[in-house]
């Protein structure tokens, strides 16, 4: 039997294999990685007919991929530009939320994100890769992940399974919209922030810096002034977790932080806004505002049903 | 035993067992995170012990905090002396090349390289918690003359497999990664292995550690890289 595979002609600039997230494994050091952006992680899925198969994350500029093989279908999702070039030249523009027929030397250039700074890629049936503890997702900075955890690279070929017969078109209107703001609830330092602190983080502006990558996101704006214990000591963080270091200046734990860390938190950003959070780029302007816990479960309840409905529409 | 339980965001519960760091408070710590993960919930999706403090992260989609709150109430701590904790046994060597901070100590604990090495490998070491990077053990309590702080500039690339210590502590740094701690030495083992799907680390909370020394030789014929 002849392989189904892509080539990759250009690995992109921090292009992944994500699934889910990996569990139970924070207790020795290991971040839940997975999927930045769960909800077009879950729909780039849906609309090639897979449910929890790795799909290709790609930041700002993604993969260029040639395909080799029967046909099959892919789909791309977030707020993408990327174009399919036929074997005989003729060029299609790509639309996001939309499967297309990929055949037999089709190329597949993922160009570049829009404003936003993850896409996914899914293809029917899967990738051929290996699951590492669990879970497919890459965790590059401890190279554990499918092909030894590394990024895409030029030439690698990435196996898919065998090509299904689905060939359904499918395709829903999802427009990803922004947030004005990134709710938040306390978190177990709060009142070790002066009360000027405080004003000022919940209504001043603030800009997400180039320093942001999947561990960790470092917003700048007024000084947090600290008027208690600049370090605490280390205990464990959860993803969304804002720690406020000796500088003043917000990190926000992302998908790849480091388990444990010894700088008081301010606060955690609810679940329901991650997805938004993480496709913000350097320089976007972020306020926060302060939710209690019951509202934040009812918001993350709202988030689930839209995310369901949407999966349901495209079935 | 527990002083405080408070929610951290709005999927995870956060235990506090006061404020003293020593080996009691986090034995504690550590019979109760190997119950809850004997007890294998399956809306819990993570546990993160430290020196004293337990995070359960769940799956908001199964529970919430005031349900599982209540849920892991009824869940027995078993006593950790009653747990079978691993002994285990690292081989260390502090050839020049590896024992990095090697003057800086000397300068400042007033100790002879000799006395900083017999008083490190005098003691076993009680793990508190892993992680930070995958599989970097939190060792203690080193002797009190060997307690100093943190390099003032951390470096930028500590090699993997270097052995470091601070105040009451000392670590091992399971990949290269940037650091502060004091470097001593390093050993040859292969602590974080995720290839081993049961077990990828060596050493877990609540194991004890004891350092044996080796020469450059044996380090180069040991080495796991």
């Amino acid at each position: 039997m002849k392989s189904n595979f892509f080539e990759v002609l250009r690995p992109g600039i921090n292009s992944t294999f994500q699934d889910l997230g990996r569990e139970n494994f924070y207790h020795i050091g290991l971040p839940f990685s997975g999927a930045m952006d769960n909800r077009n992680y879950l729909l780039s899925n849906t609309l090639v007919n897979n449910k929890y198969e790795a799909a290709i994350e790609f930041a700002y500029q993604g993969p260029l991929l040639k395909y080799y093989g029967k046909s099959t279908v892919i789909a791309v999702t977030g707020d993408v530009n990327f174009s399919i070039t036929k074997k005989n030249k003729k060029l299609i523009n790509g639309e996001c939320y939309k499967n297309y027929v990929l055949e037999n030397e089709d190329e597949l250039d993922i160009i570049s994100t829009n404003k936003s700074v993850y896409g996914y890629l899914s293809v029917s049936g899967g990738f051929v890769l290996e699951k590492i503890l669990n879970s497919y997702s890459t965790f590059s900075r401890a190279k554990i992940g499918p092909f030894k955890g590394e990024k895409l690279f030029v030439n690698q070929k990435i196996l898919i399974n065998k090509t299904s017969d689905f060939k359904t078109q499918k395709k829903i209107k999802y427009v990803n919209t922004k947030i004005e703001y990134i709710r938040i609830i306390k978190a177990t330092n709060f009142d070790f922030f002066s009360k000027k602190a405080v004003e000022n983080f919940l209504n001043k502006e603030f800009i997400v810096t180039k320093l942001t990558d999947r561990m960790g996101m470092r917003i700048k704006g007024p000084i947090i002034e600290n008027i208690k214990e600049k370090n605490i000591r280390s205990e464990g963080i959860v993803k969304g977790t804002i720690q406020i270091p000796p500088d003043g200046d917000p990190i926000i734990m992302l998908s790849d932080h480091g388990t444990i860390g010894g700088y008081p938190k301010i606060g955690v950003v609810i679940s329901a806004d991650y997805d938004k959070l993480v496709q913000l780029v350097p320089n976007t302007k972020i306020k926060f505002k302060l939710v209690n816990l019951p509202e934040a479960e009812k918001i993350y309840e709202i988030y689930r049903l839209e995310t369901d409905n949407l999966i349901n529409q495209i079935k | 035993m527990i002083k405080n339980i408070l929610n951290l965001g709005d999927s995870s519960i956060y235990y506090d067992f006061g404020e003293q760091i020593n080996k009691e408070t986090n034995k504690k710590v550590i019979s109760f995170f190997n119950s809850l993960k004997k007890a294998n919930l399956e809306e819990i999706i993570n546990l993160t012990p430290s020196y004293n403090k337990l995070i359960v992260s769940f799956d908001l989609k199964k529970t919430n905090f005031i349900e599982l709150k209540k849920k892991i109430k009824d869940i027995k701590t078993s006593n950790i002396d009653e747990q079978k904790n691993k002994k285990i046994e690292i081989p260390i060597c502090f050839d020049e090349e590896f024992f990095l901070d090697k003057e800086r100590l000397i300068k400042k604990l007033k100790l002879s390289a000799e006395e900083i090495l017999e008083k490190y490998l005098n003691k076993s070491y009680f793990c508190y918690m892993t992680g930070f990077v995958a599989g970097m053990p939190f060792l203690g309590d080193i002797s009190k003359e060997l307690r100093t702080d943190r390099l003032k500039t951390p470096r930028l690339k500590v090699p993997k497999g270097s052995v470091g210590i601070t105040e009451q502590f000392s670590n091992i740094y399971t990949f290269e990664s940037p650091g502060g701690w004091n470097i001593i030495g390093k050993t040859p083992y292969k602590i974080f292995n995720s290839n081993n799907k049961a077990n990828p680390v060596l050493i877990n909370p609540g194991d004890n550690v004891h350092f044996f020394p080796i020469s450059k030789n044996e380090f180069l014929k040991l080495d796991e890289k």
